[in-house]
């Protein structure tokens, strides 16, 4: 509890056995009131054994869906326990999760709040083909959303129980669905995103793409997932979901 | 000449094996009626290749023969589309069993005693590149 809220971190894992107790122990020592769900992606390693060992309940798919999945599912857990928030951290450390309350003070005033990098904090860096996409991106969701975004591929986010639902029923499984889809989804069906600034660490495993060819190509699959997102059509209940606020959802109160 | 017979006998043999296929309980109802219905309008083709002709040159195309090829390559690319969203819908009906079956075991973990255990395969999808 924080705020009277229940929180759930959702740890989406994929062969994390190594990085999982450090971010643990420190979700432990620094936000004593979450609770935590470790989403075992049909890991190889002891993911799930070194996760309940240090005492945080497992939900372990029987075989590997991607990130798009393990988040649904996690988002299936929280809705089903009655969570009043959700908030996905990364398993590797990358997200610092002294972060969180700054996140859920931003909550009081949207539905999906974003750690978002390049806005102020920490001192992460891109160049080429991966800025320009980065800046693609930055500039149509900042749009969609109607709101400054300047990371929108960040993993970092916390939702509110509507947005819980929401994602219950419906998260993308495809390539950047995860981050990109599911943004423009929530933002089209009315639901009010904001970004905080975080300074993320470096990453302790896995390489981001460097070579300039490998940039191009994301450049190239963002551009279609995002057209994508844009042109897919919206069921009618997941639409209802969204909290109705004045000026069609983006006018909010005390501003 | 030699045409009619080779064509004839290939549309006989490929309805037989759908007819065996269904027998043997091997092919869906849904799937079998496709593959019925274009055998049984290509069959009488294959013993008369030039029923087609005058509607064939009605459209513009030389030949019946030309026009069978056509049809059935659109055909073949309609019932592919079919399977590709067929196999769409699987996925996402088998995603969801997986999420169910997790939730359920993770739920025995929590209040049965349940093992958390290390029973994977080491079955991986093809798209585990979005993990960062």
């Amino acid at each position: 509890m924080i705020d009277g809220k229940r929180v759930l971190i959702i740890l989406p894992a994929w062969n994390e056995q190594d990085g999982l107790p450090g971010v643990l122990k420190e979700i432990r020592t620094t936000l004593p009131g979450v609770d935590t769900l470790v989403v075992d992606d049909g890991s190889t390693d002891r993911t799930s054994a070194v996760a309940a060992e240090f005492g945080s309940p497992v939900a372990q798919l029987p075989y590997n869906l991607g990130v798009g999945g393990a988040m649904r599912l996690g988002y299936r857990y929280a809705f089903l326990h009655g969570y009043d928030v959700a908030i996905q951290v990364d398993s590797d450390g990358q997200h610092d999760p002294a972060y969180v309350p700054v996140m859920l003070e931003k909550l009081k005033e949207a539905d999906l709040v974003i750690g978002a990098r390049f806005a102020g904090q920490g001192d992460y860096t891109v160049r080429g083909p991966r800025k320009w996409a980065m800046s693609l991106l930055s500039v149509v969701l900042s749009r969609i959303t109607r709101t400054k975004l300047t990371d929108t591929t960040s993993g970092f986010r916390a939702s509110n129980k509507q947005l819980i639902e929401f994602f219950a029923q419906w998260y993308p499984v495809e390539y950047l669905g995860d981050t990109i889809e599911s943004m423009v989804g929530a933002a089209r069906c009315g639901f009010v995103v904001r970004q905080v600034p975080v300074a993320m660490r470096e990453r302790t495993t896995g390489t981001p793409s460097a070579s300039p060819i490998k940039a191009t190509v994301y450049l190239g699959r963002a551009g279609l997932v995002l057209l994508l997102a844009m042109i897919r059509r919206m069921p009618k209940h997941l639409k209802a979901l969204a909290p109705r606020r004045a000026g069609s959802g983006r006018v909010l109160t005390g501003q | 000449m030699r045409l009619t017979i080779i064509t004839s006998i290939t549309g006989v043999l490929v309805l037989l094996y759908i007819l065996e296929l269904l027998r043997r309980q091997q092919l869906r109802e849904k799937y079998a009626v496709i593959w019925l219905a274009i055998g049984l309008a290509v069959a009488p083709l294959g013993f008369f290749p030039d029923l087609l002709d005058s509607t064939a040159r009605r459209v513009g195309i030389a030949s019946g023969v030309s026009l069978v090829l056509f049809a059935g390559f659109v055909m073949v690319l309609l019932v592919c589309l079919h399977l590709s969203w067929e196999a769409s819908r699987l996925e996402a009906e088998t995603r969801s069993l997986a999420e169910e079956v997790a939730l359920l075991r993770s739920h025995l973990v929590e209040h049965h005693g349940y093992p958390v255990s290390k029973q994977n395969k080491a079955e991986t999808a093809d798209d585990t590149e979005v993990y960062s």
